[in-house]
């Protein structure tokens, strides 16, 4: 095919859109939607999973989780109850696994011990300040550096002793002048010295740094040792990860006492795992957008094949003619093709345009950073591209067919 | 107008086909561009077979004026589509340039018809959206000729119908004798061996019908071939050979000969 003939094809295509503005607007606002409900969706998705993936990160290297409970919220009343009646995972089991995981680097365990307010002698925080009780090995584990201090030792684990490190920002709350090391705060009534304090880490969609960590055993000593705790596995490299996630998931079977063939009664959480299970929460999402869109975009087709059945119509003339001075089967085939094309591919850019619009409109609200995703762009464009050539060919090939002489004396 | 029929002329020719070896006595140079033998087209209309052409012999050489008359019905339109290459022969052979065209299949025809044959219509079919140059453009895109090479051509050819200073007005914006002179363009645009006009000035008024006609005669004496169907004995006039069709047989071949006015 001739570049000569593509463009008058084209350029003929735009004419024929021009010509009937309102009529050409109507069918390719199916279009429009079809995409525009792709696009809006993958794009707030897309948008989400950055922000995941950004806060996956607190997981540092080759390092894996082990907790009670899924990784993401659990809906189902009946499945909840699933891992609700599943035992704790309670201080002891850390010592066994630093015993026996010997593909594990370092194993630590943390917990969400309670939130409140903190006071110091220049600040009063709200009371939405999280106390976490961890084991030394969680700073590695977390990828947590020190701006100044020191970190938890085991000795204050041993000792129960009322030290704490705070998170960045906490620290510059409440001491805005001078060091916070060396003074303490009061966590709901309780003192604690402060022994270091924590490198700022920002982040997105909220302040990962307003908390503040006391020793594990000093935290549940205080508010309970029944509690289920989350216990980070670091290991050696990426290369022994799988093998050492399957080390420390036999070994917790044996001492929980799994039987073969039944199913963990935990969860291992890593980035990977993570952001499957998301992808997986979201694939009914992703499903239901894609039938949707489906069902619009196959509509419009047939909105579009219905206009281009009456566009030939109404140009039989025009097809008569350019048939008598040479046109080819082909060229005319070509030339109606080529123009529900043009009218899927301008209803898919402005679709795409809104979409695009509309899913960063929902990052907007969900206070998350924009995306753009160039890989639904374009399979949303090549998706119009192909319903213009799916629904355009019948018509094309009835103007391909129509009998030259006849169509000259079209009336 | 500068030419006239002589209607004296006409009862002393023999009527009937002429065969191939009696070419006409104004024929440029002798070379046969149309050379029909024996073609008959058959119809099937419902149950009933209807014989539009019942072997029609026909030579035209290069540079004759050719006027096609006969009533409606007679088998004029169905010549005129074959000589046109819009359709082809139930049987028989027709040479066009030396070729036998009559068994190509529809793409060679289309390539034919791109080449050799260009067509004047009465209702002008010219594409209305488009500008005069891209209507006359239009055949040198399916011939494939690139865009700067196409821009000249058809200037030049609106140069010959006198549009020079019309050329990126669209159809709507001119008159029918302007319309007309712009299909006669585009019929023109790519050096066909005939130019084909069917009823060329049945929707124009006379006087711009006869400036179309002086357009063909001039066109003519440039050593064009043409042939214009039409049932107007006044349009037929201006040709110098007169072929009338009935019964879908050829019932009279004749020479006009005209008494050319020294033009003013």
């Amino acid at each position: 095919m001739r570049v000569a003939e593509i463009k008058e094809s084209v350029f003929m295509a735009l004419a024929a859109i021009a010509a009937h503005k309102l009529r050409s607007a109507l069918t390719l606002l199916g279009v429009l939607v079809g995409v525009f409900s792709i696009i809006t969706v993958m794009t707030a998705m897309r948008a989400l999973q950055n922000v995941m993936e950004s806060q996956l990160s607190q997981l540092g290297a080759n390092t894996f989780q082990i907790q009670k409970w899924p990784g993401i919220p659990v809906m189902d009343p009946k499945d909840w109850e699933k891992y609700w009646r599943r035992t704790n995972l309670r201080y002891p089991l850390v010592a066994r696994l630093k015993e026996r995981a010997t593909l594990a680097r370092s194993v630590g365990a943390q917990t969400d011990l309670r939130e409140g307010e903190t006071v110091s002698r220049y600040y009063k925080t709200n009371p939405d300040v999280a106390m976490l009780g961890v084991t030394p090995e969680i700073f590695q584990a977390r990828n947590w550096t020190l701006a100044e201090g020191r970190s938890l030792m085991s000795s204050d684990l041993e000792s129960f002793r009322n030290v704490c490190v705070l998170g960045g920002s906490l620290a510059r709350k409440l001491f805005p002048q001078g060091s916070a090391v060396g003074d303490s705060v009061k966590f709901n009534g309780v003192r604690y010295a402060v022994v270091g304090v924590l490198a700022s880490k920002g982040g997105l969609g909220g302040d990962q740094d307003n908390f503040l960590a006391v020793p594990l055993t000093t935290g549940m000593n205080r508010y309970s040792w029944d509690r289920s705790l989350e216990i980070l596995v670091q290991a050696y490299n990426q290369d022994s990860f799988a093998d050492a996630v399957e080390q420390v998931r036999g070994i917790l079977r044996m001492v929980r006492k799994v039987e073969p063939g039944k199913e963990d009664d935990f969860e291992i959480l890593s980035n990977d795992t993570l952001i499957e299970q998301f992808k997986k929460i979201t694939l009914a999402v992703r499903v239901g957008v894609t039938v949707i869109s489906s069902i619009a975009l196959l509509a419009a087709g047939i909105g579009i094949m219905n206009i281009m059945l009456v566009s030939v119509t109404e140009r039989t003339r025009e097809i008569g003619v350019r048939r008598a001075i040479g046109a080819k089967k082909r060229n005319i085939m070509t030339q109606f093709i080529m123009e529900a094309i043009a009218i899927c591919e301008v209803g898919g850019v402005l679709g795409v345009l809104c979409g695009l619009l509309g899913g960063n409109l929902v990052a907007h609200f969900l206070n998350v950073p924009i995306a753009i995703p160039m890989d639904w762009v374009l399979i949303g464009l090549v998706i119009c591209s192909l319903v213009g050539v799916i629904f355009g060919t019948y018509p094309a090939y009835k103007a391909a067919n129509l009998d030259p002489i006849e169509s000259l004396r079209y009336e | 107008m500068t030419v006239e029929a002589n209607p004296t002329s006409l009862p002393n020719l023999p009527p009937g086909p002429l065969d191939a070896s009696a070419g006409p006595p104004d024929a440029t140079n002798g070379k046969v561009v149309i050379r029909l033998s024996q073609i008959a087209k058959n119809y099937q209309v419902g149950t009933e077979t209807v014989h539009a052409l019942r072997g029609v012999d026909l030579t035209i050489y290069k540079g004759e004026y050719v006027a096609i008359m006969g009533p409606s019905g007679s088998g004029k339109s169905t010549m005129m589509n074959v000589l046109g290459c819009l359709d082809t022969p139930s049987s028989g052979r027709f040479e066009l340039n030396g070729i036998d065209v009559s068994d190509m299949d529809d793409n060679r025809l289309a390539d034919i018809r791109n080449q050799e044959i260009g067509f004047v219509f009465q209702t002008f079919n010219l594409l209305a959206r488009s500008t005069a140059l891209h209507n006359v453009e239009l055949p040198l895109i399916y011939a494939g000729v690139n865009a700067e090479r196409r821009r000249e051509v058809a200037i030049e050819a609106m140069g010959q119908v006198g549009l020079a200073d019309r050329m990126l007005h669209k159809p709507n914006e001119m008159s029918g004798g302007q319309r007309q002179r712009v299909a006669v363009a585009r019929a023109l645009v790519n050096h066909p061996s005939i130019i084909l006009a069917d009823e060329p000035t049945g929707n124009l008024d006379s006087k711009t019908g006869e400036e179309i006609m002086g357009l063909f005669e001039v066109l003519y004496k440039k050593g064009n071939t043409l042939i214009v169907v039409t049932h107007e004995e006044d349009v037929a006039r201006h040709a110098r050979r007169l072929i009338r069709i009935r019964d879908g047989l050829i019932a009279s071949d004749e020479i006009i000969t005209h008494k050319t006015a020294v033009s003013a």
